[in-house]
């Protein structure tokens, strides 16, 4: 399941001064490919039960106890509308810091995936901009696409995708 | 060698801030008449505190500020002076505009300049005006010409070579005397030495020094008092002929120089001003016995924990007993531990009260209204946070007794009652809470108007049947007043809201009472501590929930037969003589897998909130324990029916059941 990286080593060790770009963790859903920034991913867990919260959406799974912090674990398949799977031996729980822009402050909130592939390194010009689906799809939580080994990446725009604004509105 | 001196700005702080409290306190008692000659003192030595920490931290606004209410409160002190009421009212402006000055400087504000100036002139007109007149006298007259203020002071200042490496700074002495009055001088430069051979570090000047105005000796050394080990000094009145030296003159003691061959770098003193944001943690004052205790516990932890692990080394099932005794003994040190722990962040609430006496009394003067305050339990302790929090609703409350409540000194007297109100501030412990009651004997609260006010506000209905609750509830809508006019005081209808959306925050609940004509209490219960509770937990479905144990009255098992129907849906459950209505948290929080569905499978909990009874029907009780509460709105969000979250023994997740908002729910 390895994914290969955009470029070779050579290149890279050649052209010091090249937009290396930043790294992201790739991990997948339903066969289709997502990144996250990897500096916001503080740790990968494997599956274990949570404690379900009451008149939370049907895309939280409840929260999980990390280390004495109480966070919350959310679907991500649930959240984007794909079919559901059973959670399996590979399903991974994503750990990640999201900034929250209604009021700037910083929470811990994990996300489910089907399993983790790769770290990926994407330069800036490599990044495409997100086209519009129109209203059949909504894309604003995906800020780019990127080719990782010839499969399409998807990078996820964390901060609006986990509004914590959006779990609030039941 | 440089010491950052930040770190001990957060401690001048703190006790300056302390100190200001001591000087309103005291003010508060000298204007009720207990004054007595420790009372002054330590006025003036709170002030001191601040004009010396302030001077050497190089605040010289506070400082030169300070300065001025010392000298007035000297002179009281001493005796030349009688303090006016009047006199009491400015220094007391003078207290609120340095703690002004203070938070601005701690916090990197604004000083608000205009303040500053009409407070330090009406203090400067105080010791202009010649009050000591009338008390002259009464007190003996001393012939020493340190009491006795001269036109002006000539003052010869001649720091030793080693003055400034005990971090010593003319400057500040020079701004200091500047600041008691004119000060004219020269500066005698004839001992510094070439460039090659000057030390930064050495002190090579000397002043001749003229100080104009009513100044007396004893305020002069107290700017000298610091310094007067590391240099010479000669302080003489200018109009006496004879010289009358003070301080021994000596010989200066250095003889012997290096010459240093580099120049070290100059200290910088000035560069120092950093825009640093001030550290935003606060800090506790933890009272030596509470320490104490700590430490013993620990001791005894340790001891136990030595025996266990001794029985340990060497375990046969016939030592079974011993182990277990210990265990036991663990168990309870950890328990006292813990809650020794608690008791470190557990502060009087006197902390808060503290603020009443003077605003009531200020309040009361701008109204032209009689009012006394009562205070009773001021060293009922409460964790610090809810402490904080509590200070501005309770402001609210007592601000509205004031101004709503107590009428004026003439409705009084025709409605038959004393001319002067009493407002009464109340704290106590109430099973695991405390209760906090503001109680005015005031003209009440009228429900009907406050009832038409709801109805022409479109919040209740007009023909709608409200209990006394319900409707002294409307109050704490937002945007709801009653006031006829609006005073700067209250009337807007802003606060009520706050004031109960605070109290809500902490976990707590507050209820009125008010009879029309003889006044109202405001009774506002709050958890002891936000950290920690005992907790009962039930199981429904696959999770389990603590229900706090404050709440719960008893547990039953319960019979079908006292399952009654409120029109085909309510439930109600008979117990003995009460109809409870049931709430099922399997319906409330949509759980799909609870076991229980018929009544008898299951446990009803009887719980009380609000002072209503509701039995919450669960799967299974399964134990108690003490929780420690974690935030899920820190990382998630706030859910109804939900105050917080636990971590249990196995390291899952449970959720702590809000009795009062559940009642809510259900309603």
């Amino acid at each position: 399941m390895t994914v290969e990286t955009h470029s070779n080593g050579t290149d890279e060790l050649l052209d010091v001064d090249a937009d290396l770009g930043d790294e992201y963790l790739t991990f997948s859903l339903a066969h289709e490919e997502y990144g996250v920034d990897i500096l916001r991913v503080q740790e990968i867990r494997g599956w274990e039960a949570v404690t379900r919260v009451p008149n939370s959406p049907d895309y939280v799974k409840g929260v999980l106890n990390l280390r004495g912090a109480i966070v919350p674990v959310i679907d991500l398949r649930v959240r984007f509308n794909l079919p559901l799977e059973e959670y399996t031996s590979l399903t991974v729980v994503i750990v990640l810091a999201v900034k929250d822009k209604d009021d700037g402050r910083e929470r811990t909130i994990s996300v489910v995936v089907d399993e983790i592939s790769d770290v990926v390194k994407a330069k800036l010009s490599d990044i495409q901009t997100t086209p519009k689906f129109g209203s059949a799809l909504d894309t604003e939580y995906i800020s780019g696409l990127a080719d990782a080994g010839g499969k399409m990446l998807m990078l996820l725009d964390i901060d609006t995708m986990l509004r914590v604004s959006e779990m609030k509105q039941m | 060698m440089s010491i950052d001196m930040e770190q001990f700005h957060q401690v001048f702080f703190e006790e300056s801030f302390e100190g200001l409290d001591v000087m309103e306190t005291g003010l508060l008692n000298l204007d009720s008449g207990e004054a007595d000659n420790e009372e002054i003192n330590s006025i003036f030595r709170a002030a001191h505190s601040i004009k010396g920490g302030s001077g050497t931290f190089g605040f010289q606004n506070i400082s030169d500020f300070t300065h001025i209410m010392e000298t007035l409160l000297d002179e009281v002190r001493d005796g030349v002076r009688d303090l006016t009421h009047d006199g009491i009212n400015i220094l007391l402006k003078s207290v609120d505009c340095l703690r002004m000055m203070m938070t601005a400087t701690s916090e990197g504000g604004e000083v608000d300049e205009d303040e500053v100036k009409t407070n330090f002139e009406a203090l400067q007109n105080i010791l202009d005006s010649d009050a000591s007149a009338e008390t002259v006298n009464d007190t003996p007259v001393v012939s020493d010409a340190s009491d006795q203020p001269a036109a002006g002071w000539k003052i010869k200042f001649t720091p030793h070579k080693n003055f400034m490496q005990f971090g010593n700074d003319p400057v500040r002495i020079l701004r200091e005397l500047s600041g008691l009055g004119e000060l004219k001088g020269q500066v005698d430069t004839s001992k510094v030495p070439d460039f090659d051979e000057l030390n930064p570090e050495d002190m090579y000047l000397s002043w001749d020094l003229e100080l104009a105005g009513e100044v007396t000796k004893a305020a002069i050394d107290d700017v000298f008092a610091w310094v007067e080990d590391e240099s010479d000094i000669t302080i003489t009145p200018l109009n006496s002929a004879d010289k009358k030296s003070e301080a021994p003159q000596q010989t200066p003691s250095s003889t012997a120089k290096k010459p240093t061959a580099s120049v070290v770098a100059p200290v910088a003193k000035a560069a120092e001003k950093k825009d640093k944001a001030p550290a935003a943690s606060s800090s506790i004052r933890v009272g030596i016995d509470k320490i104490d205790d700590l430490i013993n516990m620990v001791g005894e932890l340790v001891i136990t924990q030595s025996m266990l692990s001794l029985l340990g080394e060497d375990f046969n099932m016939s030592r079974l007993e011993k182990l277990q005794e210990g265990l036991i003994q663990l168990d309870r040190h950890t328990r006292e531990l813990q809650e020794s722990v608690m008791q470190i962040r557990m502060v009087p609430i006197s902390f808060t009260f503290s603020r009443f006496p003077r605003m009531v009394r200020d309040l009361s003067a701008k109204l032209d209204k009689k009012i006394e305050l009562v205070m009773h339990g001021e060293n009922t302790e409460l964790d610090k946070t809810v402490i904080e929090k509590i200070g501005d609703p309770l402001v609210h409350l007592v601000r509205n007794s004031v101004d709503h409540g107590i009428e004026m000194p003439e409705d009084r007297l025709a409605a038959g009652k004393p001319e002067t109100g009493t407002i009464q501030l109340n704290a106590f412990h109430r099973g695991g809470n405390i209760v906090i009651e503001i109680t005015d004997d005031g003209k009440g609260i009228d429900k009907d108007i406050i009832f038409q006010k709801g109805v022409e506000k479109g919040l209740i209905e007009a023909g709608a049947k409200l209990s006394d609750q319900q409707i002294y509830d409307l109050l704490f809508n937002p945007g709801f007043s009653t006031a006829a006019e609006i005073t700067d005081v209250s009337g807007r209808g802003v606060g009520m809201d706050v004031v109960k959306k605070n109290i809500m925050s902490l976990g707590g609940a507050i209820e009125t009472h008010s009879v029309k004509g003889q006044g109202t209490i405001f009774s506002i219960r709050l958890p002891l501590t936000l950290a920690i509770l005992d907790g009962q937990s039930v199981s429904v479905g696959e999770d389990n929930y603590i229900i706090p144990l404050v709440s719960i009255v008893e547990s039953v098992r319960p019979k079908k037969e006292m399952l009654n129907m409120v029109a085909g849906k309510g439930e109600t459950y008979k117990l003995r003589d009460e109809y409870l209505p049931i709430i099922r948290v399997r319906d409330l929080f949509n759980i799909p897998d609870a076991k229980a569905d018929l009544l008898e499978e299951g446990l009803l909990v009887v719980v009380e909130a609000d002072g209503k009874r509701f039995g919450v029907f669960v799967d299974d009780l399964l134990g108690q324990q003490q929780v420690v509460i974690k935030s899920l709105e820190s990382n998630y969000k706030r859910i109804k029916g939900v105050s917080g979250a636990t971590i249990l023994g196995d390291g899952s997740v449970a959720l702590i059941l809000d009795i009062p908002s559940l009642i809510r729910m259900s309603d």
